[in-house]
């Protein structure tokens, strides 16, 4: 099934609709939000393919919404939204991906750009040796059976009693860093054995650890409340549940093969196999993936803890040098119960995310006190060596995509190509010539993460901006890359 | 049933005199690979040297390690993905790779094998997992054919 400009109905220069009619199976549309010159990359794959098969589920309402910073990934494409109706409607641990919880984590810095740049070298070599990466490095936080579990069911705020984060950074956490309903018991002992040892590591792919400056502030009184200094530093943490997270999906998928016959589910892509939400094997997964996500925020809470130590190590001897304060901390791989406005009627979903955030407006009570007036922070990484994003979800947005936004840049070169045609030592040369110290462990995978690789991630903020799904406070330019 | 007590030496490199029946394709964000087999069992076998030899597999000389592997599926496509998730788990979980594989058991959705390796001394690339996205085992000409998809 491979679809055509002309398959699509233009509703204004950021939205494109798949309607029903195009194939006989979809029981809901699929909105795509892109401009001209993106939609031209979705087109490029099969993302929108895969967009049309997530919308051939049962259950669903609304629409799938695509975010315009879409690729093709498997079963869900990267960028997909969808809600399931709870409790009628279906949960799929396809859709919502094998790293479960990935997410970004920003900290901001007082320090300054300009005073800072005789020490960034030194930054970037001790964030490298503070901060673990790359394939097979174990975590610096070894843990008993018993604290994994307490990990599983309390997140983040495990981190708290072991003075490994603040009270503040649980609440500029995503659900206040720890899902409720969390069961260690439904993951499996492979997944805990995969997960053990990695807590506080960044993994390999296209996680990284980024200090930044930043660069233009747009909203001067949203990036004083979150604390984002002109001409400071920041930091930017990318990362998931590592292989815990990879092992519950990878047992859930496996194991629903037999649910979606149990129940006479048809796919059109056994990777988005799923069961009816409260089955007790969608329960049991959810309560499964909600351990994973908690893992996933403890995750980010240790690497944080990690960074703040490094820049404590290089910065702590000046005078007036205050800790890193976190931003926000946000998942874009996720299943959530959520209520919604769909079609004139309120209704509790079960909204799967992959590739794409929470991005709520003002007012939503799981924000902070603080950030309620303004609305929930949305932290767009682009590719290494270019600029990134945090901006704020609207009110209008619940109604366009449940509430969701863009993740990041999105892939346009297959990693494949970008090996073939890219060496990563002459791009660690050319982005430390920009200004940039990059700090990896694989020249192979640094060229897999190029710039080239990617959309220019500012065309698809500027679609957010304009599709009105969020709004941008400020733009950061990276000055250090660690990655795996 | 399909195969009982069959030996297969996997050798994960590109002057391997074995022949080579995967092929890397492309994907915008994962990984990808095709596979042929004459039969379900060379499948697997082609399949897991595919899965070795993109993340770069070497095995550190010396002592070698056997483990058993029993796994069912609902069917062999199931089988398939799970064979090679059981791979990376035991990779992850305990840094091992695999040269050799005796299949004790193999139909349509069950295996029974041993593998015998040791510690990895290279692993290039994290694999997060197998997927089952638009899986399917396909008849050829000459056997069997499977395109699979890699979350990295």
């Amino acid at each position: 099934m491979k679809i055509r400009k002309q398959d699509l109905q233009r509703i204004d220069d950021y939205v494109w609709v798949i309607p029903t009619s195009f194939h006989p199976e979809m029981n809901v549309p699929v909105w795509i939000f892109a401009d001209e010159e993106l939609l031209e990359d979705a087109l490029e794959d099969l993302s929108l393919t895969q967009g049309v098969n997530v919308a051939c589920l049962p259950g669903l309402v609304g629409h799938v919404a695509i975010m315009p910073d879409v690729h093709q990934g498997y079963g869900m494409p990267i960028g997909g939204v969808m809600a399931a109706k709870v409790p009628e409607g279906i949960i799929s641990p396809g859709a919502v991906g094998y790293d479960i919880n990935c997410g970004v984590r920003v900290l901001a810095s007082s320090i300054e750009y300009q005073t800072a740049i005789p020490y960034l070298n030194d930054l970037a070599s001790t964030l490298y040796r503070n901060c673990p990466s790359g394939v097979g490095k174990g975590g610096s936080l070894p843990l008993s059976v018993e604290e994994f579990d307490h990990i599983c069911r309390q997140g983040a705020r495990w981190a708290l009693g072991k003075g490994y984060a603040t009270q503040e950074d649980l609440e500029r956490t995503e659900e206040f860093g720890c899902l409720e309903g969390a069961d260690p018991a439904k993951a499996s002992q492979r997944a805990k054995q995969r997960g053990k040892g990695q807590l506080g590591t960044l993994g390999a792919g296209n996680h990284f650890l980024e200090v930044d400056v930043v660069d233009e502030v747009f909203d001067t009184e949203a990036a004083r409340v979150m604390g984002l200094e002109l001409g400071c530093l920041a930091v930017q943490i990318h990362c998931g549940s590592r292989g815990f997270g990879h092992q519950i999906c990878t047992d859930y998928v496996h194991d629903f093969q037999w649910a979606v016959i149990n129940y006479g589910i048809k796919l059109p892509d056994r990777e988005l196999v799923c069961a009816p939400f409260d089955s007790p094997e969608g329960q049991a997964y959810l309560a499964a993936m909600k351990a994973a996500a908690n893992y996933a925020f403890a995750n980010r809470q240790a690497l944080a803890y990690h960074a703040r130590r490094s820049f404590q190590e290089v910065f702590g001897s000046q005078p007036g040098v205050q800790p890193l304060r976190q931003v926000y901390d946000i998942a874009h791989n996720m299943a959530k119960i959520e209520t919604h406005q769909i079609e004139g009627e309120e209704l509790t979903v079960c909204v799967h995310r992959k590739g794409a955030t929470r991005a709520f407006g003002a007012g939503f009570a799981g924000l902070p006190a603080e950030y309620r007036p303004l609305g929930q922070p949305v932290l767009v990484p682009g590719s290494m060596g270019t600029e990134s994003w945090i901006l704020l979800g609207t009110k209008a947005n619940e109604e366009l995509s449940f509430g969701s936004s863009c993740h990041g840049a999105g892939r346009v070169m297959s990693r494949r190509q970008a090996k073939r045609t890219i060496r990563g030592d002459r791009l660690r040369e050319k982005l430390e010539q920009e200004g940039i110290n990059i700090r990896a462990g694989s020249m192979p995978g640094l060229a897999e993460e190029a710039p080239q690789a990617y959309k220019n991630v500012s065309r698809v903020v500027e679609t957010v901006s304009k599709a009105g799904i969020a709004h941008k406070v400020a733009r950061l330019r990276p000055i250090a890359v660690v990655k795996g | 049933m399909i195969l009982k007590d069959t030996n297969f030496k996997i050798i994960p490199s590109s002057e391997s005199a074995q022949a080579k029946s995967f092929e890397e394709i492309e994907h915008t964000a994962d990984w990808a690979y095709r596979v042929r087999g004459e039969n379900l069992a060379q499948l697997l076998i082609q399949a897991t040297l595919g899965l070795y030899s993109l993340v770069g597999m070497q095995l550190t000389p010396g002592s070698q390690t056997t483990r058993s592997i029993q796994l069912k599926g609902i069917d062999r496509e199931s089988l398939l993905v799970a064979w090679l998730n059981e791979l990376l788990y035991f990779h992850e979980s305990e840094g091992l790779g695999f040269e050799q594989i005796k299949i004790q058991y193999l139909d349509e959705t069950s295996i029974e094998a041993k593998v015998t390796g040791a510690p990895t001394q290279q692993w290039l690339k994290d694999i997060k997992a197998v997927t089952y996205h638009n899986l399917a085992i396909c008849e050829t000409e000459s056997g069997l054919e499977v395109t699979l998809v890699l979350d990295v």
